[in-house]
């Protein structure tokens, strides 16, 4: 970097038109580019929409939501979303129970109770887990977890919501984690020092002072945490042990709505019905993340605000 | 900020060799790929998708036709019968392996977009019945399979076993399999149970009978194992030469669709299918030779 | 028991649960990576990464499945990056605090929370069929460089933020032009979080499989000789092996996985390690 070039700006007309020219049209690209995303996600949801259309159209929106059988190749068709909605369901909710306690009281202990290496050296463990692609997750999960769920709840199959839940569990624990530990350094430490003026013991003043301060962006951790157990398709697809039935406990095989379409779509004809169903299922798949995102950012937004970081 | 110039320039020029390394090497693109006028070597790329059931021997074959011809390329690809054909249809694959007979709906699909398919047969297979090797059951009838299957038998022990409720296997609906089992043993009116557990391969119901004592489930001949017990079906175990007999009662043709008649490469792939050395490696694979 | 007593054994038990519970998740992660790593590193031979697979994936090796996703990270990259990249200077440099910003960093925001299936279903419709592309290494590419975009975007926008507003004033009252003065000044200062943050986005689409299940792969196929081709990937390869090949040898199926999160972990730790050292070397 040098300063000479800096002061290189007297106007000598063919050169400076170039660079006036060149810097011009850099400057439209990046202009361009910052919109890509909003476009990008606007051709999302409209090719989503697109491809829907025919089943929309067709079958209803609300048969789909309220349907409870899902044969889409049999000569009597149907295309209820009930089982696989509350396959995703069970799944969720198994993967929160597993990673919210855990993730949250992680957080908390690293974020206000770790010191040096041990905080630095957790962190990076936690962190490295997030690198973890989910289809060896998913080998774990088949190798570990399956025979061992069989055995020790004695089911019939180790396939089942619980198994997935759990392994997608454990995906979303540095999620958790680091958006929580996010939220916990956030609050200045000013409240913290004030709490410990008045006589309280460090977890007093976590519990009382900080866990409060910092519980909206816990929540929002919670929500993208949940967000992602919901989309997640490859521990799914391996471990949940895709049954149609509309399960009233997650210790069965239940299907879910990613894990449909990943392997359903496969065999769609591009235009037929059901290629459009499963468009469908992306659009609710789609529309409920982006909901749940929506309000995480919302909730993370106002902390920002709040405490200026 | 050398440093960092440097690394830039390191990655750009990673990223430029990269993309010629895709490029550079020539590209024998076109399906049906013409044969090299000046000498008798083929060239062409064959993409072949479709049956889980064939999807082994597909390899094999794509394997030996490779090495015998360099100029070839060949990719294969499971998913099931359905997935090969949707991919004939969305012409994104120029073969589809299938284990069960195209579809009239897909006939139309297909004829409505340009797409003829074409026929070949190309190997023959039975479709086993297996169980747990614990399970005392060794036969049933076609009718006790097809009530068990509509999930009206529900527990072993009408049948002569344990007094265990049957863990019922099937594959999913992309499947050929699937669907040739439903036609022919289920009933073409009827529907698969509903707590049929729906798994993506023939060899995820040979893992999960081998592991569980009440299952149920159904396989290609080819994928028997000692891992699994095969029940007898109307008085005779499937197998290969039970097929061959004509004496099975659940044997079906194995099929590769094509768009029109093939040409090239893939004509000469075909051909050399279902010659003497493509069907040395249908045996090889447990599956049934043309007769 | 005194009040002080009760609140300092609170402060223990407390203090130890939430111990227990951070050491249950980091003990969950060691676990996990130090069986991967029993199980798939005594299979990954010189053999094993250089030759291609044979007789149905029981014998020989995985390169053509290693360089597949190889040329996928590339084709990434390469539309990821300088999309990516720009967009992350418009947000930092020359974005107007309005109404549009907000809505742009939201989009971003949402990009990322979106299943990777959806961006399989999208790249399907969009590249691999109305743009006729067929299942090809480029659409492939292409749908993975739409879920690598906004991890690109916050990560360039977070290293030109780091970088104190006095270097471009200095610069400006020089007589640079904004532009002059992000490529001059501020892009190379910013430049180590942003190559490693891009490589860490990188490494995470290498890994996945949803988005390139219809759009660029197959099970079996020689290595790609251009960008429509369809072309094996070490996360499909994998999961094709754990669920779908018949009497599939163990030693692949682990070997394929430790050479998944082997390359991923030894990529993310160099960037990371030469972030530090890069961050240790400049004084703002």
């Amino acid at each position: 970097m040098s300063i000479g070039s800096l002061i290189d700006s007297r106007d000598r007309s063919g050169r400076a038109a170039i660079r006036r020219t060149a810097e011009a049209v850099a400057s439209g690209l990046i202009h361009a580019s910052g919109w890509a995303a909003i476009l990008i996600l606007a051709a999302i949801a409209s090719f989503l929409l697109l491809n829907a259309s025919r089943a929309l159209g067709e079958v209803g929106l609300l048969t789909m939501l309220t349907g409870d059988s899902w044969y889409p190749t049999s000569d009597n068709e149907q295309f209820g979303f009930v089982p696989m909605m509350a396959g995703t369901a069970w799944v969720t909710i198994v993967a929160l129970l597993t990673a919210v306690p855990l993730g949250v009281a992680s957080a908390v202990y690293i974020s206000e109770f770790a010191t040096g290496r041990v905080k630095e050296i957790s962190k990076s463990i936690i962190e490295f887990m997030a690198a973890i692609p989910s289809v060896v997750y998913g080998l774990l999960g088949i190798a570990l977890l399956v025979p061992a769920v069989k055995d020790i709840l004695g089911l019939d199959t180790g396939l089942t919501a619980f198994t997935a839940g759990v392994v997608v569990g454990i995906m979303v624990l540095p999620t958790i984690v680091s958006i929580s530990e996010d939220a916990l350094h956030a609050v200045p430490d000013a409240l913290r020092q004030g709490s410990a003026a008045l006589g309280n013991t460090r977890w007093q003043t976590v519990l009382k002072v900080v866990l409060p301060a910092a519980s909206s962006g816990i929540f929002a951790a919670t929500m993208l945490g949940m967000g992602r157990a919901i989309g997640e398709t490859m521990v799914v697809l391996m471990l949940a042990g895709n049954a149609g039935i509309i399960p009233g406990d997650p210790f069965v095989s239940v299907r879910t709505m990613p894990g449909t379409i990943a392997a359903e779509m496969g065999e769609v004809v591009r235009g037929g019905l059901h290629y459009s169903i499963l468009f469908a299922t992306g659009l609710v798949l789609f529309a409920v993340t982006f909901a749940i995102n929506l309000a995480a950012d919302l909730v993370l937004e106002r902390q920002r605000k709040r405490w200026g970081r | 900020m050398k440093t960092t110039k440097f690394t830039v320039g390191a990655l750009s020029a990673l990223l430029f060799v990269g993309t010629l390394a895709l490029t550079g090497c020539g590209t024998n693109n076109g399906s049906s790929g013409a044969a090299d006028g000046s000498s008798d070597e083929l060239i062409g790329v064959i993409n072949v998708e479709g049956s889980d059931t064939i999807v082994n021997m597909g390899q094999a074959w794509a394997e030996e036709f490779m090495d015998q011809n360099p100029g070839v390329m060949i990719t294969v690809k499971g998913g099931g019968s359905g997935t090969g054909i949707a991919g004939l249809i969305n012409e994104t694959t120029d073969f589809a392996n299938a284990s069960r007979r195209i579809k009239d709906s897909e006939v139309d699909s297909a004829e409505s977009v340009g797409v003829e398919p074409f026929e070949h047969t190309v190997a023959r297979d039975g479709i086993a019945v297996v169980v747990n090797p614990a399970n005392p059951v060794g036969a049933l009838s076609t009718e006790e399979i097809s009530a068990i299957y509509r999930g009206e038998i529900t527990n072993w022990s009408g049948l002569g076993g344990d007094d265990m409720d049957i863990v019922l296997l099937s594959r999913d609906s992309s499947s050929g399999t699937y669907e040739f089992f439903k036609e022919a043993v289920v009933g073409e009116d009827a529907e698969y149970a509903r707590e049929a557990r729906l798994l993506v391969s023939n060899q995820a119901i040979v893992d999960e009978t081998a592991g569980n004592e009440a299952a149920i489930g159904y396989i290609g001949v080819g994928y028997i194992t000692d891992a699994v017990s095969v029940l007898e079906v109307d008085g005779t175990a499937a197998s290969v030469e039970a097929v061959l007999a004509d004496e099975y009662p659940i044997s079906r043709a194995l099929y590769m669709y094509s768009d029109g008649e093939p040409t090239g490469a893939a004509a000469a792939y075909l051909e050399w299918i279902t010659g003497s050395e493509g069907q040395r490696i249908v045996e090889d694979q447990g599956f049934v030779p043309l007769g | 028991m005194s009040r002080v007593k009760r609140a300092r054994m609170m402060e223990s038990l407390a203090k130890g649960i939430m111990g227990i519970a951070t050491l249950i998740v980091v003990g969950i992660a060691l676990f996990l990576l130090g069986y991967l790593a029993y199980r798939g590193a005594p299979s990954v031979t010189w053999e094993f990464l250089s030759q291609a697979p044979r007789k149905a994936m029981t014998e020989g090796g995985i390169h053509p499945v290693i360089m597949g996703t190889v040329y996928l990270v590339l084709g990434t990259a390469a539309f990821a990056l300088p999309i990516g990249i720009m967009a992350g200077i418009y947000l930092s440099e020359f974005a107007p605090r309005n109404l549009w910003t907000r809505l742009i960093r939201l989009a971003i925001t949402n990009m990322a929370g979106v299943p990777s299936i959806v961006y399989g279903l999208f790249g399907f419709a969009l590249f691999v069929m109305s743009m006729r592309l067929g299942v090809s290494l480029i659409a492939g590419a292409l749908t993975l460089a739409c879920l690598t975009l906004p991890v690109v975007i916050t990560v360039t926008e977070e290293a030109l933020r780091r970088i104190p507003r006095e270097l471009r004033q200095a610069s400006m009252a020089l007589g640079a032009t904004r532009i002059r003065t992000v490529r001059k000044v501020v892009l190379p200062a910013a430049a180590p979080g942003i190559v490693t943050g891009s490589i860490l986005g990188l490494s995470r689409a290498a890994g996945e499989t949803a988005p390139v299940l219809f759009t660029a792969v197959a099970f079996f196929a020689p290595m790609p000789s251009s960008p429509l081709d369809q072309t094996m990937a070490l996360p499909y390869h994998l999961y094709i092996m754990a669920t779908q090949a018949v009497r599939p040898a163990p030693h692949v199926v682990w070997g394929t996985a430790f050479v998944l999160v082997a390359g991923v972990s030894i990529i993310n730790i160099i960037a990371a390690t030469w972030r530090s050292a890069q961050r240790k070397k400049i004084k703002w």
